[in-house]
């Protein structure tokens, strides 16, 4: 069967590419694309290391398929920060040391990018439920969400990046 | 040298790490984001029987399928002998895991490697997959521990006798060793007891569930030579293993060491790698491969399951005077359980005058274990901690001082054999008591439990280098893939000796052909054992430097001295001269010798034993069985910590991974044989939204064999979680749960059956 010829908007740049019907968004990002810092941990949708955003909504690229994609605008771990200035939860990520293997860390800063462009002050108990959907299996989330919590304090101005 | 007690600059202090931002910005390449011309993708055919015999395989229907390069089956291995290997961690055998990658005569576990095909895309190898025709004879399996145990029970492996039963036994059985431990005289010391507890306990089998499934590319080119790039625990393991299961020179493999997705000792051995250079071999193309996460359940990992009993026996004053381990471990279709360590460390962190351990090494139609973390002490130390809260409330003694009064100190001999030198399991208890934690009110309802872990930690062969770029910056080697931060430790290591900030240096991990051995990342070694190696590099670079700045200013190299990145002169009767610091002597170093730099391989002695000790509060739903975890803190020794961040988060981390043992975790069977959770929503590890913050506290009793005096941090802090969380769900209900997960099912069926007699009471 002929492949589907798709238009999307990724990280900024308007993207075209080919994807056959079953292929995943997370499968076309990743062997179509080239923008592997998505994750493949189950391909079921229960760790999150894929998680992008499409048309402002977070969503386990592992659950939608590359040709629902079409006129959709996505951005994906390389779309966060801005050149070289990192985003604030990247750097809190980084100072908080909220990282140790680095393979879920695409899907939580996506996952929490989402989180402060929703709600900026969320409470810890919320941040914890925001990323039930991200498994990660080094920090034990300490560290994850003490990062999340002082971005998102930095996003609102209350403290200096 | 020695830094202990020096004024230290970097060590201890929190820069961010060297790999930081390539891992938050998606850029770190990972074991499946490699790519290469030509590549085809391989697939794995796995058994859907629990025990088969194999009668024939029929892959011409695959071969024909367009697309497909090659097909792949235990023929196309050498018939390797059985020998014992000592290359990954814990006990290994060449032929074992030849037979694990592909079945040679038997599938021996459900999801066991059978065939393995190679095609030009996912889709096709798929298709492949299923055209390829095995006929099987199924046998009757055996899934539990005890079960294989049995006379009558279905035998694996019909050349396995008992090791370490005297006399060889005359039948061949699932048992494949038999350890036994004995101090002392054990029921002379229970006679003599005034106190006595027992139980029984069970876990079932875990795995590590690292997030990121294997993956590798191979590339087996025409003159022989073999790349392969892959994530693991050692790339000079996955070398070793590929050579000797397919018959390579090591030399004429050059192993490159991917990112690392989390491996916590699961990534040890391997399962793709030589079936992937075998395809490669066979298409005359590179060929990545990948599990997906229902294969890494399937046929990886996991940690064995088992039944341990334990007794204990102690005075009226709480000096316990007996104790008694039996431990039948689960090591999976192929022996290589970790009934070793844990037949030791159950005991480990006690005085105890007599002791009696027996353990079993048991194989089943399992997937073949893998280390996990503390491989063995975890399981043990669950029986052991709970009997020794059981023994503090028949006591009516605090079970913390219960500990201090039995607790190991320098110059106790363990029943093992060691004895215990430069530990800080008292110093530990003492941080646990005196910790707000401990005497924080609790609530109606809420229980309060705590429990002890002990790892040996290692050392071993290890090789570091410190390079001095021509502008004087540094760059750092290490032999060892970097599963936690240990590129931050090392450099920082290196840092500190050169008197160099941190972000001067940088360091790497180079393959296998370009930087001497070194054994794989596991045991708690790395900061130790590698960081060693870093360190005599950069004294080594720092006595090239004094010998290039005496050189300069024509005065004897004694009258030399380092200190902050520059060589000085020491003294006024050295001479006056301007100091020279690291990028004047770099861009004076054709004229003093040529390039500045060292390369150092060490076998590490003397890592020092690691203790921890967990205080957890819980509440109990009553309703659901649900157990949540209101307040954690784990305290440990960790000697020295080099980065104290990435100390803080292998506590946290091993902490939680514990809980998930605790309360969630657990493969499931059928009643075929076969796994019924395969997958990470019935599988289910800790969420954040299931834990709350871990508050790590750092004891530091120094290791005097390491320069800077660390400890192995990795392994302790997976070992008491679920005997705290077991001790604390004791507390809030009176009730002893003795089988693992105490998952809420379980948790309820007990609450049920105390129910009636509470309420008659």
């Amino acid at each position: 069967m002929a492949k589907h010829h798709v238009s999307a908007v990724i990280n900024g740049e308007p993207t075209e590419f080919l994807c056959e019907t079953q292929q995943t968004l997370l499968d076309v990002l990743r062997d179509e694309i080239g923008l592997t810092g998505s994750k493949e941990g189950c391909a079921s949708g229960d760790c999150g290391a894929c998680s992008v955003i499409v048309d402002g909504s977070l969503v386990c690229s592992c659950l939608m398929l590359g040709c629902e994609a079409e006129g959709t605008t996505i951005t994906t771990i390389e779309g966060i920060a801005q050149g070289d200035h990192l985003h604030p939860v990247q750097q809190k990520f980084l100072e908080h040391a909220a990282l140790q293997c680095g393979f879920c860390t695409p899907g939580l800063i996506v996952a929490s990018k989402a989180l402060l462009d929703e709600n900026p002050n969320p409470t810890e108990e919320e941040a914890r439920y925001w990323l039930a959907g991200n498994l990660c299996r080094c920090t034990g989330y300490d560290k994850v969400i003490r990062a999340v919590m002082d971005a998102a304090a930095v996003m609102r101005g209350e403290k200096a990046a | 040298m020695n830094y202990i007690t020096s004024d230290l600059k970097v060590v201890g202090s929190r820069p961010i790490r060297p790999d930081g931002v390539e891992k938050v910005t998606g850029r770190a390449q990972f074991g499946a984001d490699m790519r290469m011309a030509g590549m085809l993708w391989g697939k794995v055919l796995r058994s859907p029987h629990a025990h088969a015999k194999i009668v024939s395989i029929d892959t011409s229907a695959a071969e024909k399928l367009p697309g497909v390069k090659a097909v792949v089956t235990s023929k196309d291995f050498p018939h390797i002998a059985n020998e014992e290997a000592f290359v990954g961690e814990g006990p290994m055998n060449f032929r074992d895991l030849s037979r694990n990658c592909l079945a040679w005569d038997k599938a021996l576990y459900e999801g066991h490697a059978i065939a393995a095909v190679a095609a030009t895309s996912q889709a096709i190898a798929d298709a492949a997959i299923e055209l390829i025709d095995v006929k099987y004879e199924v046998l009757p399996y055996v899934i539990d521990v005890e079960d294989a145990m049995a006379d009558d029970a279905p035998v694996l492996h019909d050349d396995l006798f008992s090791a370490g039963v005297d006399p060889k036994p005359a039948k061949p059985s699932n048992i494949a060793k038999v350890v036994t431990f004995k101090k002392g005289d054990a029921e002379a010391g229970f006679k003599d007891a005034d106190v006595v507890v027992e139980g029984r306990y069970t876990t079932k089998a875990v795995h590590q569930a690292y997030i990121e499934p294997h993956a590798c590319l191979c590339s087996y080119n025409a003159d022989g030579q073999v790349m392969i790039y892959s994530s693991s625990q050692g790339h000079f393991m996955v070398r070793a293993y590929c050579s000797k299961l397919l018959g390579i020179d090591l030399a004429n493999i050059r192993a490159v060491p991917l990112e690392i997705g989390g491996g916590f000792g699961g990534k040890t051995l391997v399962y793709l790698e030589p079936v992937a250079i075998a395809l490669s071999k066979k298409a005359g193309r590179p060929v990545k491969m990948q599990m997906t996460r229902d294969e890494v359940f399937r046929a990886s990992g996991p940690t064995s399951g088992a039944t341990v009993e334990v007794k204990l026996g102690a005075k009226k004053d709480g000096s316990i005077v007996a104790a008694k381990q039996v431990l039948k471990y689960q090591a999976g279709a192929f022996p290589g359980s970790p009934i070793g360590p844990g037949c030791m460390c159950g005991f480990a962190m006690y005085d105890i005058p007599n002791v009696d351990v027996v353990g079993y090494d048991v194989v089943s139609n399992r997937p073949k274990v893998a280390a996990y973390r503390a491989p063995g002490a975890p399981i043990s130390s669950w029986a052991v901690e709970c009997a020794m809260d059981d023994l503090a409330r028949k006591l009516g003694k605090d079970p913390i001082e219960l500990r201090e009064q039995n607790g190991a100190r320098n110059g106790t001999k363990t029943h093992y054999g060691p004895t215990h030198q430069n530990i800080g399991f008292l110093e530990t208890l003492k941080a646990a008591k005196n910790h707000p934690h401990w005497k924080a009110p609790l609530k109606p309802g809420q229980g309060r439990g705590i429990a002890c872990g002990f790892w040996f930690n290692i050392g071993g062969e290890s090789t570091a280098g410190c390079h001095i770029a021509e502008d004087g910056t540094v760059v750092a080697t290490s032999g060892n893939p970097d599963i936690g931060g240990s590129r931050a430790s090392i450099g920082m290591m290196v840092a500190e000796v050169l008197g160099v900030p941190a972000d001067r240096v940088r360091t790497i991990i180079p393959d296998t052909s370009s930087i001497n051995f070194s054994f794989l990342t596991g045991g708690s070694r790395v900061t130790f054992a590698t960081g060693m190696a870093a360190t005599q590099a950069a004294e080594r670079v720092v006595e090239d430097l004094k010998r290039r700045a005496a050189q300069v200013w024509e005065i004897p190299v004694e009258a030399v001295e380092w200190k902050d990145g520059k060589a000085y002169p020491a003294g006024s009767n050295a001479g006056a001269f301007e100091p020279l610091d690291l990028a004047t002597l770099a861009l004076k170093a054709g004229r003093t010798g040529g390039p500045i730099g060292s390369e150092v391989s060490v076998n590490a002695q003397g890592a020092g034993p690691g203790f921890g000790c967990h205080i957890c509060d819980v509440e109990v739903d009553h309703e659901t069985g649900a157990v949540k975890i209101l307040r954690y803190t784990a305290i440990q020794d960790v000697g020295k910590a080099i980065h104290p961040s990435y100390v803080e988060g292998q506590i946290q981390g091993g902490a939680t991974q514990g809980i998930g043992w605790a309360l969630n975790e657990e493969y499931i069977y059928d009643a075929k044989g076969k796994m019924d959770n395969s997958g990470f929503l019935d599988y289910r590890v800790p969420v954040a939204s299931d834990v709350p913050m871990i508050e790590a506290v750092m004891v530091e009793v120094p290791n005097p064999r390491h320069p800077f005096g660390a400890r192995g941090v990795g392994e302790v802090p997976i070992i008491p979680p679920m005997a705290a969380v077991g001790n604390a769900i004791c507390g809030a209900t009176g009730l002893r749960l003795y089988d693992l997960p105490m998952s809420p099912p379980k948790v309820r069926a007990a609450l049920d059956a105390v129910a009636p007699k509470m309420a008659a009471e």
